[in-house]
């Protein structure tokens, strides 16, 4: 069992935890129109990389509260931890955070307000 | 009674001040305290444990472990009987009663031997082979194999009468193996001050150094010095002893896994003691000295009873004092066996012999069993064991160098006992399951750990280093670094002074003996003996064309066994290597994985079993709903009353009542179960617009509105009544099954997507007793239990809410109704839900008041067309598809689910659509979930055109009602469908109508009738 450091919390059994998938999907606002496959990659389309994996993570059982987590798939390894809203700082977070093919699609773009 | 025969005077553990008595198949020996029942059934000269697993054999006891593959015994009687017990790990207890296994009439006489006698015809993979045509025959099939295969027998009493704890606990360092390195560790561990548990599976802590009379450690015999750093450890308070204890379990993050056997060794059990504890334990640091285990050797008739290990020989001689035989033959491929054979000797015993496969032997044991007068033949094999129900006499040939081929004529001995070593094993397990790599030790013919993944160490013989003195000096190196990184210091103490013989270990490739007989002749060689696996079916799975070592276990099953191959899988791999024509390492292992030994299901339960299974939540009022003789059905975790069955009714009937009643009286069903949350905050309105479908923003204070929710892929997710109590504030309800998830869902989003929005949720489900009067006098009985509040139609309309007085009781009213008759939902606080409940019932007598259960308000919300989600829909329903256009908002800018709702599919006229079902023959109710067709007699496959999702015999119309979610459903209404039956019942024939069947008009919300 996956030991996570809560950065509310501290240090907390993951049973405590319920994983939230993919980090840094950003919700295509309605008014920016984006294609039927463009919004398709927003709703369905998740990564399962073999290695260091953005995910969101909250602590269901005891603060509530979401945040990010830099894990690695095959060591499972925490790299680190950070709020809702911010990114990654360590070296292998913002590599997997740039490298995101999401960061260049429509879809990411229509989150903001234009 | 009989006498133990073969019991010596010493014994490391054995306490002859406490005898106890036992019985092994319904006769009584007598044992010591400090034995486990192999060592008393040895010390009573028993050697006839049980029968094998596929074959039938006779097998005896073979290791003095954990270890063991032969003798498993059923231990206990009734309900509190366990079987498939290593009698090597059971302790002695008084009024211990054992029954061997797997035999039928008697272990002596088996009917099930035949199968060794068949044994040609069953060989690896036999039943692959033979029961798979035709697939359907195997049903007849596994009947009968598995009345003929397989160990022991549960106990027949389903429920476990034991009870069994867990525990949490959190330390630096642990340690696994209470041996002479773990010891060590600990203690130097735990000189540092921080929190050290040390556990060992065995009932005393000293591991082989418990066997060992030959050692000397700080010049004091090896038993002394355990009992020394024993006292040591408990006298510290920051140390946690656990013998009887298995670390069973290495999970991520160093979350350790603890079986710890309290009570099974004691009698009486004290009741206030659990049987097993499961400790969960989450460790900085973790050390593993888990020891090693020795191989047997694979030889014809090697799993005779009296084949043992030479090691566990020297065990049972040392420590419990108990002689495995008289007159023994020692075969070995290397040192370690030359101190049981002097073992032997000295305790009594002859040895006829030591066969040696090595051609040259030297060295200080060589020599001291030589100055004992043994005879020693090297360059020999043992290559065939004879007996019935005991090993009697054994072939001895000479061998070539390398061991593969007999040079010359067998000659034959006499013996009672055949000591075997084959090497020694690393207990490499938990590293393994650690996720540790292993790395092959060329001159010790084994694998041992490799790099680590997980904070551990492993020191002593199951890091390869089999001589004491190293291991002990590993383990105050790993104890010191260990206690560094977990951030505390101490001085590394001095490696005590080691004195014994000096041994060369560096055993010969000698993976299986020659046979003097030809191929397939000859007594079996085992290799994997729980699971009754020969030398011989690990070649013909070569012949056969398997090449991978985890295809062979899976087809042979080797190493698939409740041992997971303790003493196995090295000899299988050796096999493997030599039939393939491989090296060892390039064949590669099998996964190790938990448990490291069978592990008690009760025990992974612990109390968490029936009522503790899961949580059952309850309403107020559920008293009384049962003084009230009311049927329950589950809903989620919650108890809901069903129906109320008064005495000489039928459900249908109790239903029937129920539902006229809330139309022609008044109805009062309990509600509290329904999701509240209390949604408050500055953007409370902005945030209901985003997450209901319709708005939210524009409802005016103390008004009410139905809301339906989707998930942003446009299926409706949840639905209900949210109601405005004040600008920033709104209650809203959920269904009773998805309250929790609708509160996770918008925290979700509040916390990930919209944390700017100043929007605090609660929940407030179980603040609120709910009560729901429904029906035409539900006003009429609300004035007479004295309600504060005006409830006339202009003061109090339809979708409001007000707050006053029922019958004194603070309460919230809403005027909303799921039965589409006059209704009120009166919340009080929790507390009050009887008093309220009560003084409905007492208020509403004369009007005919009529508590109902769920089914009657499903029958009530159908003949009014309104959905339950998770009926009605299945997460692939949109709004548009149940014909709910009316509420999805065309003027708001965004909401969860809008975006998905304008993908053209989600226009596709051939999508599922909820419409009604009317059946031709009134009496006909549709089973739910039954498929609607539009002609019957087409050849198979039918077109499909959806399913049944609702349906009720309607006691208000008179005749059955459906609900339906149909293939372009909405531009089928007026047409006929047929609902094909099972088991050749006609068809139901049904004509497709609009879901509104009872008041179209909604004039009874007034409580005024149209008809």
């Amino acid at each position: 069992m996956l030991q996570l450091p809560c950065p509310y919390c501290g240090p907390r059994d993951e049973l405590e935890f319920s994983c939230g998938g993919e980090a840094h999907i950003s919700r295509p606002l309605a008014h920016n129109k984006i294609s039927d496959a463009d919004f398709g990659e927003y709703l369905f389309l998740r990564d399962n990389p073999k290695g260091v994996f953005l995910e969101r993570w909250r602590h269901a059982s005891g603060c509530r509260r979401w945040f990010n987590v830099v894990r690695d798939t095959v060591s499972h390894d925490i790299l680190e931890v950070y709020a809702m809203g911010r990114k990654p700082r360590s070296s292998a977070g913002k590599n997997a955070y740039n490298n995101s093919w999401r960061r260049t699609s429509a879809a990411e773009a229509a989150a903001v307000n234009k | 009674m009989s006498s133990q025969r073969y019991r010596l005077s010493g014994g490391t553990t054995i306490r002859t001040d406490t005898p106890l008595s036992f019985t092994f198949d319904g006769k009584s020996y007598h044992g010591y305290k400090g034995d486990t029942l192999a060592s008393a059934l040895i010390a009573a000269g028993v050697h006839l444990i049980g029968r094998s697993f596929k074959y039938h054999r006779p097998r005896g006891i073979m290791s003095a472990g954990s270890e063991e593959p032969n003798a498993l015994v059923r231990v206990g009687t009734g309900a509190y009987a366990e079987p498939n017990l290593k009698a090597t790990q059971v302790e002695l207890y008084d009024g211990l009663i054992a029954t061997s296994q797997n035999r039928f009439p008697s272990l002596k006489y088996d009917v099930g031997s035949i199968n060794s006698v068949m044994s040609q015809f069953l060989p690896a993979g036999f039943y692959y082979k033979t029961f798979m045509w035709p697939a359907s025959f195997w049903m007849t099939y596994e009947h009968f194999i598995r009345n003929a295969a397989g160990l022991g027998k549960v106990a027949s009493d389903p429920i476990d009468p034991e009870r069994y704890e867990k525990t949490h606990r959190h330390c630096e360092i642990l340690i696994a193996g209470g041996g002479g390195a773990g010891l060590m560790a600990a203690y130097q561990a735990a000189l540092s001050g921080q929190r050290v548990m040390l556990v060992d599976e065995q009932a005393e802590f000293g591991g082989w150094l418990l066997s060992d009379d030959a050692v000397k450690i700080d010049n004091m015999p090896a038993y002394d010095w355990v009992r020394e750093m024993q006292s040591l450890l408990s006298n510290m308070d920051n140390v946690t002893l656990l013998p009887r204890t298995t670390m069973f379990g290495y999970g991520d993050h160093n979350y350790i896994t603890l079986a710890e056997r309290v009570t099974d060794h004691l009698s009486p059990r004290p009741s206030h003691l659990p049987r097993m504890r499961l400790w969960k334990v989450r460790v900085a640091q973790v050390i593993l000295a888990t020891g090693c285990i020795e191989r047997p050797l694979v030889f014809g008739g090697n799993d005779l009873p009296g084949v043992m290990l030479a090691s566990a020989v020297q065990s049972y001689i040392t420590q419990y004092g108990a002689l495995p035989g008289s007159r023994a033959i020692i075969v070995t491929n290397n040192d370690t066996a030359y101190q049981a054979a002097l073992a032997f000797q000295n305790a009594g015993g002859f040895v006829r012999a030591i066969v040696d496969t090595r051609t040259t032997v030297k060295g200080a044991w060589v020599k001291a069993a030589k100055d004992a007068g043994i005879d020693i033949l090297s360059g020999h094999g043992l290559t065939g064991a004879y007996g019935i129900h005991h090993v009697g006499r054994v072939e001895i040939s000479p061998i070539t160098a390398d061991g593969r081929e007999i040079t010359g004529e067998a000659v034959h001995m006499d013996c009672d006992l055949v000591m075997m070593s084959g090497g020694l094993t690393p207990t490499v397990h938990l590293h393994s399951q650690a996720r540790g790599k292993l790395v092959w030790d060329e001159k010790h013919l084994c694998f041992k750990p490799g790099a680590t993944h997980e904070a551990e160490q492993s020191i002593g013989a199951c890091n390869g280093s089999f001589a004491l003195s190293s291991g002990l000096a590993e383990a105050i190196r790993a104890a010191t670094k260990a206690v560094k990184s977990t951030g505390g210091t101490c001085t590394a103490l001095s490696v005590p002074d080691v004195t014994a013989l000096r041994i060369n270990y560096a055993p010969m490739a000698y993976w299986k003996a020659p046979s003097q007989a030809g191929a397939g002749q000859g007594p079996k060689a085992f290799v994997d003996f729980q699971n009754d696996v020969t030398s011989a079916d690990i070649q013909l799975a070569v012949r056969e064309g398997y090449q991978s070592v985890e295809h062979v276990k899976r087809y042979t099953t080797t190493g698939m066994a409740t041992d997971q191959g303790k003493t196995s899988n090295m000899n299988a791999l050796g096999i493997l290597a030599d039939a393939l024509g491989h090296e060892i390492p390039d064949v590669g292992t099998t996964t190790f994985r938990m448990p490291y030994t069978p592990t008690s299901m009760g025990m992974i339960a612990g109390r968490d079993i029936g009522g503790l299974f899961d949580a059952v939540r309850l309403t107020r009022m559920d008293s009384w709903h049962r003084a009230a003789g009311a049927k329950f059905e589950h809903v989620g975790q919650w108890m809901r009353a069903w129906y109320y069955r008064h005495d000489g009714e039928t459900m249908e009937q109790a239903v029937t009542r129920e539902v006229l009643a809330a139309r022609t009286t008044a109805g009062l069903l309990d509600a509290s179960t329904l999701g509240k949350i209390d949604v408050r905050g500055k953007d409370a309105a902005t945030f209901l617009d985003r997450i209901y479908t319709n708005k939210f923003s524009s409802l005016a204070v103390g008004k009410c509105r139905y809301g339906l929710m989707l998930k942003d892929d446009g299926m409706v997710m949840d639905d209900g009544v949210t109601t405005r109590l004040a600008d920033e504030h709104y209650h809203m309800t959920t269904t009773t099954g998805g309250a929790a998830g609708v509160l996770d869902w918008m925290e979700e989003w509040l916390q990930t997507e919209w944390p700017e929005l100043d929007v605090f949720l609660t929940s407030v489900t179980e603040q609120w007793s709910v009560a729901t009067l429904s029906g035409p006098h539900a006003r009429a009985i609300l004035e007479a239990a004295d309600i504060s509040v005006d409830l006339s139609d202009t003061a109090f309309p339809f979708m409001s809410m007000k707050q006053g007085y029922v019958s004194g009781l603070p309460a919230r009213i809403f005027r909303i109704s799921f039965t589409g008759e006059l209704s009120y939902e009166i919340n009080v606080p929790a507390r009050y839900g009887v008093a309220l409940w009560t003084a409905l019932m007492k208020a509403g007598e004369a009007f005919g008041i009529t508590p109902y259960g769920t089914e009657a308000m499903h029958v009530l919300r159908a003949e009014k067309g309104f959905i339950i989600v998770g009926q009605e829909t299945d997460g692939t329903v949109t709004p548009l598809d149940l014909g709910m256009n009316w509420i999805v908002s065309k003027k708001k800018p965004d909401f969860i689910g809008k975006r998905a709702l304008e993908r053209t599919s989600m226009a596709d006229p051939k999508r599922k659509q909820l419409v009604g079902l009317r059946t031709d023959n009134p009496d006909d109710v549709i089973p739910e979930g039954a498929h609607a067709v539009l002609d019957p007699n087409q050849p198979p496959p039918i077109d499909m055109l959806g399913h049944v999702t609702s349906s009720y015999a309607s006691p208000n119309l008179g005749y059955s009602i459906a609900m339906a979610l149909l293939k372009g459903g909405h531009k089928l209404i007026g047409e006929t469908v047929w609902i094909p039956m099972l088991d050749g019942q006609k068809p139901i024939k049904a004509v497709v109508t609009d879901t509104v069947f009872y008041d179209a008009q909604g004039d009874r919300l007034n409580g005024t009738s149209s008809s």
